[in-house]
């Protein structure tokens, strides 16, 4: 075991971080791809029908992966953002706002791919039960981040203040959930629990998965791509900007 | 330390005191919203009173979001925030105490006020009752977790549409153990499993959102 220590704060400067950022887009878009057609493969031809459902649940292989991403991507932003105000780190500040509109956009498509999944099932677009609610709740909570960063024009200050709103939004996010599933309840219980009963054929649990880890490799590569964005607007008086190969072109 | 808490509620109620209007614009707001609703879907009593609960906490809600705006914006303008955040007290018991001050000029006499609004509604009087608590205990956390929004955007651009935006999914939990509670005894199920969720609410927003409405004036303010 080598006794050197790790430099953790390593890839935390923009300046080493961007080139790593444009090496592993293209790595992580490719598997993105590649892992969505197999998935949308698999899901259209491959997993059976439905006994009660019929074809029309086809559509839980995309909604069911962006309704667990658009949870999972607001603690990440959270997750950056309680590492940019304990360590002061701007990179941290970058990530969560990268991540900020696929988040938006998973929440989006849950909801619309829902809509779509509701009419046949249950006979209406939109129904006030508890997980569209909180859903519904968790893209006001996005829209409120994007639209406050947008409004202020400090960037050290967009950054902190929006990670005072993300870390508010994550305490809030289990007493929302919780107050809304009490108001009201009907959707279906969890198809996939952390418990290890799954109630679905193994097909349809693989294809999720394979569903789930492509919206993962998306949103990876689409944040990376996005912060480069904001590191090469951010930085654009820095020194090493400007002599990067893309920039002198 | 509390001597400084109590100088400041002092201090902002004087303030509300010379400047009536402000304090009357909320309440009239209130009562406007809650009167409209009648206009707006018929004088039926029967729809009214099943609305009831949901109109009044959506409108103190409402009344509550509007007066936000002004709960720092004139000490960040003549920058006596600044000397709040330079004081030895802690920014913690300060925030409080401006909250404090604000939920009793804007919060408490909307909830003094709704049982004559309830009156109109044809709520009867253990409904009006039950109404006038949760109203009590849900105003004060609507005002505590509404600081954290007038921070973030204090001194910004379109500041007032923005602290809908933030403010209004955060008090959600609150509408609906609220409105929950007035419901409950409208329909004789009891509402005091609703208030005590309020109460809890009530206890993590005053240990809670003042840290984070510190830490946000800190920001603004830099």
């Amino acid at each position: 075991m080598s006794s050197r220590l790790v430099n953790w704060f390593h890839f935390s400067s923009p300046a080493t971080f961007y080139p790593l950022a444009g090496r592993l887009v293209p790595i992580f878009a490719v598997i993105a791809v590649i892992l969505i057609a197999v998935g949308l493969y698999l899901s259209f031809f491959v997993a059976p029908t439905d006994y009660k459902q019929g074809e029309g649940y086809r559509i839980i292989f995309v909604h069911v992966p962006a309704a667990w991403m658009s949870m999972f991507i607001y603690l990440v932003m959270a997750f950056w953002a309680a590492l940019g105000l304990i360590f002061n780190t701007r990179l941290s500040m970058m990530m969560a706002q990268a991540l900020a509109p696929t988040g938006a956009l998973f929440t989006f498509l849950a909801l619309w791919t829902g809509a779509f999944w509701g009419k046949p099932m249950w006979g209406a677009w939109w129904v006030w039960d508890a997980r569209l609610t909180s859903e519904l709740i968790l893209f006001f909570l996005y829209m409120g981040y994007i639209a406050l960063q947008g409004a202020i024009d400090d960037t050290r200050r967009a950054d902190r203040a929006g990670a005072i709103l993300l870390l508010v939004g994550v305490v809030n996010i289990p007493i929302i959930y919780f107050s809304v599933k009490w108001w009201n309840t009907l959707h279906q219980g969890a198809s996939v629990s952390l418990r290890g009963d799954v109630s679905m054929a193994t097909t349809m649990l693989v294809t999720m998965l394979i569903m789930a880890l492509g919206f993962w490799a998306y949103s990876i590569a689409v944040a990376l791509k996005r912060v480069r964005c904001i590191i090469l607007e951010r930085e654009r008086d820095a020194g090493w900007v400007g002599k990067l190969p893309e920039i002198r072109a | 330390m509390f001597e400084a808490m109590t100088v400041l509620i002092r201090r902002d109620l004087l303030l509300a005191l010379r400047r009536r209007s402000d304090v009357l614009t909320t309440l009239f707001f209130f009562v406007i919203v809650v009167s409209l609703f009648p206009l707006g879907i018929g004088p039926e009593l029967d729809t009214l009173r099943l609305i009831a609960p949901g109109v009044f906490w959506v409108a103190a809600l409402l009344a509550s979001m509007l007066a936000l705006e002004k709960l720092f914006a004139g000490d960040f303008e003549d920058g006596t925030l600044e000397q709040m955040l330079l004081a030895p007290e802690p920014v913690f018991v300060l925030v409080l105490g401006k909250v404090l001050a604000h939920w009793l000029i804007t919060g408490l006499p909307l909830v003094l006020l709704s049982p004559l609004l309830g009156l109109q509604y044809d709520l009867p009087g253990e409904t009006l009752r039950v109404m006038v608590l949760s109203l009590l205990l849900g105003t004060p956390a609507l005002s505590l977790i509404g600081a954290i929004g007038a921070a973030l955007t204090l001194g910004l651009r379109g500041g007032g549409v923005l602290i809908s935006l933030l403010v209004l999914p955060l008090y959600i939990p609150v509408l609906i153990f609220g409105a929950g509670a007035v419901e409950a005894n409208a329909s004789g199920l009891g509402a005091a499993g609703h208030l005590y969720m309020l109460g809890a609410i009530l206890l993590l927003a005053l240990v809670a959102a003042p840290l984070a409405t510190a830490a946000a004036l800190r920001i603004s303010a830099e």
